[in-house]
């Protein structure tokens, strides 16, 4: 029961951090500041949902702990789409000024390009899923390409706002859209929460899983759906963030030391809450906001991922 | 019975099973042997569904297995293939207790929970059941397997070169233990082996296998001969019968 406790400590670190969030140097401040914070909290539990539960999904699926869906170029195409729209028709067309229609607009781009991209690769049988990943690699590289072409030709003012939705940020969060995220974000997890025991099946292979009666081609097309659905309305939400999925993932693997998704998941998920809440107030606190919250994910997760991979290769 | 009808699995225009038909009887071991690239462990991949047949079918009890729920089918019908890479890190009992999965889904109840203790003691696991599969030894962690084969409770168990890099010691102590399974359990065994001479001491009967193609079905005893030996695999294999059993001295021919 070890693991319970251990849940249990990381949801009141959680709860702790956003409180200390959410009232710190409030100044009595509660019709205000209050309510601004509290939207903010809320967008990063959703987005902290969101790739926790995408990524950890995703290294099952992949067999492979290094891995993040940005890897099937969902991150770039967001780029792409971000700078074509500010490209051709400037900073002050109603699809970038407009964030709920910016919102929408891109998640049902992105989703579209996973369903495409999906449906192509499996439409000729049971391809393996390394197949999908080289595609998504090169159509990802193919797509930052042409975001940086077009960012070299922009011009330097609208570049200015370009730059601005290259890093991942919970500042002018639109309250609107974190409820449009709220529920959708939660109806995907009711929906996706009975696969939960099936996924602990799927990480012992793919023969093994089928042996146990995993109709598994099928679920794992359904898990690939889901976290495509997943990245891109995080991604639309605040912006790519998904190398924290890879930070929370792998320490909730070391964490907990289970195979058990409902523990992994959650661990992922309450982790990837606290750094958000944290990071974000280290950001406004401590650097009163010279720098993003997405910067200091970066440079912590690229330490981590570095020692991941010398801890790889030692063991190898 | 399992009965394969006109199975046949091409990659490209290359055939790797050609037009297959074969009665697997219940309450025996049946042994698919052959030379490398014979087929053996594509056809059980077939009857397994690990692979779907490019034509032919496979029916299980008169049913066709297309036509069965994945759930159900594994509850019938266990494979364990030669390799068995994971990356999780599991104890031998949290992989056995997943032999429970297509009946309890997870959660296991008490009668879960007594099967894998039977299984775990049926395979003399009960003293190291929790130690960690990456500690284990090869035979040791193929013993593990088993048992969640066994834990899954099926009519049908097929094994894909279960002996595959195992000492002699091990080797016969997994033959001996898939026999008691027919013997005493009353279960149907299909395996893939190398060694003939495994297949002659434990098989009831013995399905050649040669370029995809069924080339001997019969009792042991009929497939276990010099002549039919040379057709299956272009040695001259000669055969002394020694305590009742059988043996192909293949070291020197």
């Amino acid at each position: 029961m070890r693991n319970s406790f251990k849940l249990i400590l990381l949801a009141l670190l959680a709860i702790g951090a956003s409180a200390v969030y959410l009232f710190h140097d409030l100044n009595g401040s509660f019709d205000y500041a209050l309510p601004k914070r509290a939207i903010k909290v809320a967008a990063m539990v959703i987005t902290g949902v969101a790739i926790a539960y995408s990524t950890v999904v995703f290294q099952t699926i992949t067999h492979n702990r290094i891995l993040t869906p940005s890897i099937i170029g969902l991150d770039s195409l967001y780029m792409l789409l971000q700078t074509v729209l500010i490209f051709f028709l400037g900073s002050g067309h109603v699809t970038v000024v407009n964030k709920q229609v910016n919102f929408i607009l891109t998640v049902a781009i992105m989703v579209v390009f996973a369903l495409l991209l999906y449906r192509l690769l499996f439409k000729k049988g049971n391809q393996p899923i390394y197949f999908l990943l080289l595609v998504g690699i090169i159509v990802g590289t193919f797509f930052s390409s042409i975001t940086t072409f077009l960012q070299v030709l922009i011009d330097p003012n609208e570049f200015q706002v370009v730059q601005d939705r290259m890093f991942a940020s919970f500042n002018n969060i639109n309250t609107d859209l974190v409820w449009l995220a709220i529920g959708l974000i939660v109806l995907l997890i009711i929906y996706a929460w009975r696969f939960t025991a099936y996924l602990d099946v799927l990480s012992l292979g793919r023969e093994n899983a089928i042996n146990l009666g995993v109709s598994y081609d099928s679920i794992v097309k359904k898990m690939l759906v889901l976290v495509a659905v997943f990245i891109s309305i995080s991604t639309a939400l605040v912006g790519p963030l998904t190398f924290l999925g890879l930070i929370v993932a792998n320490l909730s693997y070391q964490a907990f030391k289970t195979y058990k998704h409902s523990v992994l998941i959650n661990g992922a998920i309450l982790i990837s809450v606290i750094s958000l809440v944290g990071g974000q107030w280290v950001v406004e606190r401590v650097f009163t906001f010279s720098t993003t919250l997405s910067v200091i994910i970066n440079f912590v997760g690229g330490v981590y991922f570095i020692y991941l991979l010398l801890k790889e290769s030692r063991s190898t | 019975m399992i009965k394969v009808r006109s199975l046949s699995k091409f990659y490209g225009k290359k055939s790797v099973v050609e037009d297959v038909t074969v009665n697997i009887q219940r309450g025996q071991i049946t042994s698919f042997i052959g030379p490398n690239g014979a087929g053996k462990s594509t056809l059980l991949s077939m009857v397994s569904r690990l692979l779907d047949a490019d034509s032919g079918e496979v029916l299980i009890d008169q049913t066709d297995v297309r036509k069965m729920k994945s759930n159900e089918f594994s509850k019938v019908v266990s494979i364990l293939k030669q390799s068995n890479y994971m990356n999780v890190r599991l104890t031998i009992r949290e992989l056995v207790s997943f032999g429970r999965f297509p009946y309890s889904k997870g959660r296991l109840t008490e009668e879960d929970e007594r099967c894998v203790d039977q299984a775990i003691e049926y395979m003399h696991l009960t003293d190291m059941q929790d130690s960690y599969l990456d500690e284990l030894s090869g035979g040791q962690k193929q013993r593990a397997f088993i048992a969640m084969v066994i834990a899954q409770d099926t009519e049908y168990i097929l094994l894909d070169e279960p002996l595959n890099n195992l000492d002699m010691k091990h080797s016969v102590q997994i033959m001996k233990i898939l026999r008691q399974l027919v013997d005493d359990l009353g279960k149907t065994v299909v395996i893939v082996l190398h060694d003939i001479n495994f297949a002659s001491v434990y098989s009831d009967r013995i399905v050649a296998l040669k370029d995809g193609k069924v080339v001997k079905d019969g009792p042991t005893r009929d497939i276990i001969q010099s002549d039919t030996l040379k057709e299956i695999y272009d040695m001259d294999i000669p055969i002394q019968e020694m305590n009742n059993c059988r043996i192909c001295v293949y070291f020197s021919s």
